[in-house]
């Protein structure tokens, strides 16, 4: 994490410094951080770029989240920048606890995503972006040794999301899809790529129902490949997601990530806190 | 676990769906009286905003007034027509920012919140609204 440490400390003196805090957008319009460390739900990334900034602002974002299932648990701290609200930079980096094998993984992520079109509230159209997530193991022995073909690769990915005002009896309705590209297996922590497997189209879907300004209910689904031949299950999760104001938000989800290297049944719960300038 | 949280949620977006409510948004609004206490809580917002009061230096509020509760009454399926000026006329040379438009709807939300319009309601309205921004901003 010492990258991060780096990152905070530099955005601290910035933003402090400045007295600066992006908030052309609508309260909770962003979303939140998803683990790979770009704006979408927990698990999915969204059309959204992070942040408050609108097209003449700057915004910087914060977060950490825990995630903890029966036989693992994966910490992630990131930073994401939204420029403009056209481009957004996000920085990542995963430990991956096993404790069965007193081991972590450790991944770092670099992420870009430009918004191609729209806006989620307004536009007649969803918002559209592309993204990209370079991900790059620290130490890809435990990869190497399940199969797995690299040990850094790059998802690519287009997400299109939309707020329908009233849409449901009155209530805030959003949703989102996303359709990935990419060879990672588990997000990379368990390498890229298998003995007889390559890059992938996968489908991931957010939907959620605003139940005041502030409080978000919605579900996540995520496609996985089974690369590995290790029984490689997709993700699917529940949330409540919090914004008391546009400084900070607060989610906490009911995860259910079937079977991770030959251990099932992985559910368990999440907590993620982003904080924006 | 996961499963019936899953089907609990969707139960409560079809549901959602399926119910409907009584009369028109006007008179969920409790028709000319609740839409007047809410363009009054609204230019009340707007008077405490130095960044959108800025805009209004040369409106004439009471004119102000009148436009919005009628147009307001219109857009809502209430016994009002607005013919008063189009939002491109009003708007034009405002050269109103993405952000600034954001800050507009937040006070008003801020007004219906006041005026303890229910959530639901206040969606609706802004769902109305909105389709608006593209004659409001940018101009």
């Amino acid at each position: 994490m010492k990258h991060l440490n780096w990152l905070f400390g530099l955005t601290f003196i910035v933003f402090t410094s400045s007295g600066f805090a992006a908030s052309g957008k609508l309260l909770a319009t962003p979303g939140v951080s998803q683990v790979e460390g770009s704006a979408g739900g927990g698990i999915v990334p969204w059309a959204q770029l992070a942040g408050y900034a609108s097209d003449d602002e700057i915004a910087l974002n914060g977060f950490c989240s825990r995630t903890n299932v029966s036989d693992y648990r994966l910490d992630v701290c990131g930073a994401q920048l939204n420029v403009y609200d056209r481009v957004e930079f996000s920085y990542a980096e995963q430990r991956f606890e096993v404790p069965a094998l007193n081991t972590d993984i450790e991944q770092s992520i670099t992420g870009a995503k430009v918004r191609l079109y729209g806006d989620i509230v307004y536009s007649k159209w969803p918002q559209l972006s592309l993204g990209m997530q370079h991900k790059s193991l620290d130490d890809g022995s435990i990869a190497s040794l399940l199969g797995a073909k690299d040990t850094s690769g790059t998802d690519i990915y287009l997400a299109a999301s939309k707020l329908h005002l009233g849409a449901l009896a009155g209530y805030n309705w959003f949703w989102n899809t996303t359709f990935r590209y990419s060879d990672a297996n588990q997000l990379g922590l368990l390498g890229f790529g298998g003995p007889d497997s390559d890059k992938k189209l996968l489908f991931e879907a957010s939907t959620a129902v605003f139940l005041t300004h502030e409080i978000a209910l919605g579900v996540e689904y995520r496609v996985k490949s089974n690369n590995l031949g290790l029984g490689e299950q997709d993700w699917q999760d529940v949330f409540v997601a919090w914004f008391p104001n546009k400084y900070v938000s607060i989610t906490a989800a009911w995860l259910d990530l079937g079977s991770i290297a030959g251990a099932e049944d992985q559910t368990g719960w999440y907590l993620s806190v982003t904080g924006y300038w | 676990m996961i499963k019936t949280l899953f089907k609990f949620v969707f139960t409560v977006m079809l549901v959602g769906c399926v119910s409907s409510n009584n009369g028109t948004l006007y008179q969920q609004l409790n028709g000319k009286q609740g839409v007047e206490k809410l363009v009054e809580s609204f230019i009340n917002q707007i008077g405490h905003d130095e960044q959108i009061l800025a805009y209004f230096k040369q409106s004439n509020v009471a004119h102000f007034r009148q436009g919005f509760i009628t147009h307001l009454c219109s857009v809502t399926d209430g016994p009002c027509e607005y013919k008063g000026d189009n939002m491109v006329d009003i708007h034009t040379g405002m050269n109103i920012s993405k952000k600034d438009f954001n800050r507009v709807v937040e006070l008003l939300i801020n007004a219906m919140d006041e005026q303890q319009i229910p959530q639901t309601v206040q969606n609706k309205i802004l769902s109305r609204l909105a389709p608006l921004r593209p004659e409001i901003i940018d101009i």
